[in-house]
């Protein structure tokens, strides 16, 4: 019991929780903005995944971390065009076109890392670089939240950023606005001008993008190499969070923060004797619970406006039968 | 009149089945020339090689049965339109209960068997009804509470074997191996075919005949058509949502204790096998029918044993066919892929109907 309450109590443990959240909360904030544009990207897990290797790849190639960030990136928007492509042109259904994606990811990937660095487990055969630590000037200098807070990898930061940026865009400019719309209503959305099927493009592409982050993160920082389905179901947990966080950013903060920590933590449970299984159900657990309080919230809501709104709708109704 | 739209619907969506496979081993063909110094051979390998032995023809079959299973799980909820990622946790569950009961009970051979595949059906069954309650009632969303629940299922099935029934003596984290009077008996020598086979038999049978004779498989057909129209008509689609649910978890929860009891005879997985995601690519080259299901597993366990005989003989890893797959289900499920050309056959069918009985009235 004093072990666990001395690990929980070091600023290691705050160090290492940031780490963790970070391309959860990536991943968590692509499907935020997706799901609020009214299409699901169950495809986070293979975005990633590719990214992942993109970095690594590419990064190799050209000796430059700047370099396999920027490859990462690029290929995390091009998976998310795929999709895209396919779920809006060519009307295949966005759930299936997901779980496509990651299937190709997940072998994909495996046959170019042969195909690149013969080998089916790990790149360690490249030499990809990795990106650069980041010391603040004066939070540093404060005893637990500098080492908590100092010294992560660049994307931990971006990653933070970018919680402020999504919510920037999604509530304070015309285009947000417009996303939210398509998601709330299409219809609605499409009888103003909006175009819908633009709007989802650009939804899934930042979706790309945060992803391509989220993949860099992961072999480009959290450890310097490309493994075999390296993003362990991150991007499903990712989607996890934007449910369990209500699709907003600073709730999607809050609960990959929350997946963060019990991913950390249950690494040690068994000094009080809990199975770490059982630490590890937990956030699954949280976010089935909190989708069954919130659609029971959705359906009492509903009902309640069923009865308010009886009279004015057979009101109105007559009015246009009168016209 | 009705009947032949249906038909040439049918026959529409059965080329574009074909024609999006082709479509896609093309592309596996293209891939492989650009990374293998001998495409042609490895490429022949794939495609051929499962039939150039008895035992590589039984891979093909062994690999196809948990397949059938998830593939009937996934097509059964598909059919209600609803979503099914939860194939994966059930059959794991499954699995799980099989084992427990094959290590614990003493019992006398084949009843001892029909417990195994009896319990394992219970759990996933359970696990099938939590999303389906949860959609039913409160409307949440069965696609993320079934990923989530995979996830506490494999938490807890790990938990179970790792802390209750782990084998000390075995190198690997493994389960004790269940007692034999529990095993499905292999019985084609130099395969591993098991009388599990029956049992996928069994259940092919049973899913055809409960979707298309039976009220609750009606039921189940118009909710997924149109659950408004079905609400209207009088079904209780709430219930439909539960039982496709509940029907679908048990059986994927049988198809994982007939791999346990066919094939592993101790409980093997720390990590999640994967057969629930298959199921879905296999009930989505099935178009969710219960007899496709069967060619859909046959096909995709072909892909994945000539695939791995591939790996073996020439330089292309056996991942390439993953890519084969992706390319496959984008493209068939894609409603837009090839629309033009089903406008235009339902077009000339249409005026060339409306002639005839213009021709008549002429005359």
């Amino acid at each position: 019991m004093k072990e666990l309450l001395e690990t929980i109590l070091s600023p290691a443990f705050g160090y290492a929780i940031l780490r963790v959240t970070t391309p959860i909360l990536f991943a968590g904030l692509g499907a935020a903005v997706t799901e609020l544009a009214g299409v699901i990207n169950i495809g986070m897990e293979g975005i990633m995944l590719t990214a992942a290797l993109a970095g690594v790849i590419v990064g190799a190639l050209c000796e430059s971390a700047a370099a396999g960030l920027a490859a990462a990136v690029a290929a995390g928007v091009l998976m998310a065009l795929v999709m895209a492509y396919f779920s809006l042109n060519l009307k295949t259904d966005i759930i299936l076109a997901g779980i496509a994606l990651n299937l190709m990811a997940s072998g994909g990937t495996v046959f170019l890392l042969y195909v690149v660095a013969h080998d089916k487990g790990v790149s360690s055969s490249l030499a990809s670089p990795v990106l650069p630590q980041v010391r603040i000037p004066v939070i540093d200098q404060i005893p637990v939240l500098g080492e908590i807070l100092s010294n992560h990898n660049v994307m931990v930061y971006v990653a933070l950023l970018s919680v402020l940026v999504v919510s920037y865009f999604l509530y304070r400019t015309p285009y947000g606005l417009r996303l939210r719309a398509v998601g709330e209503n299409p219809d609605a959305a499409d009888s103003v001008g909006i175009s819908v099927h633009q709007v989802q493009y650009v939804a899934l592409i930042i979706s790309g993008i945060l992803g391509g982050f989220g993949g860099a993160h992961l072999s480009m920082g959290y450890v310097s190499w490309f493994a075999r389905d390296m993003t362990a179901g991150r991007g499903f947990i990712g989607i996890a969070a934007q449910a369990l966080g209500g699709q907003t950013p600073i709730g999607t903060l809050l609960a990959s923060l929350f997946f963060g920590m019990t991913d950390a933590l249950s690494n040690f449970m068994h000094f009080i004797g809990i199975p770490s299984e059982f630490v590890q159900m937990l956030p699954y657990l949280a976010t089935v619970v909190a989708l069954a309080l919130y659609a029971r919230r959705q359906v009492t809501r509903r009902a309640r406006l069923a009865r308010v709104n009886r009279p004015v709708e057979a009101g109105t109704g007559a009015a246009a039968e009168g016209d | 009149m009705n009947g032949t739209t249906r038909t040439t619907d049918y026959l529409f969506q059965v080329y574009r089945t074909l024609i999006a496979v082709f479509l896609a081993l093309v592309l596996g063909f293209v891939i492989t020339c650009f990374v293998s110094e001998m495409p042609l051979e490895a490429f022949g390998n794939f495609l051929l090689g499962p039939l150039t032995s008895v035992r590589r023809f039984g891979n093909v079959i062994e690999a196809a049965i948990p397949l059938v299973f998830t593939g009937l799980a996934v097509a059964i909820v598909f059919q209600a339109s609803q979503f099914n990622i939860g194939a994966e946790g059930q059959f794991f569950m499954g699995a799980v209960a099989a084992v427990i009961v094959g290590i614990v009970l003493p019992l006398p051979g084949v009843i001892h068997v029909l417990v195994c595949l009896a319990a394992a059906m219970a759990a996933g069954a359970l696990c099938g009804w939590i999303p389906g309650v949860l959609k039913a009632r409160l409307g949440a969303s069965e696609l993320v509470s079934s990923l989530m629940l995979n996830y506490v299922y494999f938490r807890l099935g790990v938990y179970v074997i790792n802390y209750h029934f782990r084998d000390k003596e075995a190198g690997a984290l493994v389960s004790w191996p269940v007692r034999e009077t529990s095993w499905l008996h292999q019985f084609l020598q130099p395969t591993r075919i098991h009388w599990g086979i029956l049992v996928v038999a069994a259940a092919v049978v049973f899913v055809y005949l409960f979707l298309y004779r039976t009220r609750w498989g009606y039921a189940l057909r118009m909710t997924g058509l149109n659950i408004n129209f079905a609400r209207y008509a009088g079904i209780s689609t709430a219930s439909v949502i539960v039982y496709s649910q509940v029907l679908g978890g048990a059986i994927a929860g049988l198809g994982g204790a007939v791999e346990m009891l066919g094939i592993h005879r101790r409980f093997i997985w720390m990590m999640m096998p994967g057969y629930g995601w298959d199921g879905i690519i296999v009930a989505i080259l099935a178009r969710n029918n219960p007899l496709g299901v069967v060619l859909g597993a046959l096909f995709l366990a072909y892909m994945r044993t000539g695939a791995d005989i591939m790996a073996r003989m020439t330089d292309v890893s056996a991942e390439m066919v993953t890519v084969i797959q992706g390319v496959m289900i984008l493209l068939v499920t894609a409603q837009a892929f090839l629309a033009g050309w089903r406008h235009r056959i339902v077009v000339r069918e249409a005026t060339r109907r409306k002639e005839v009985p213009q021709s008549e009235g002429a005359a």
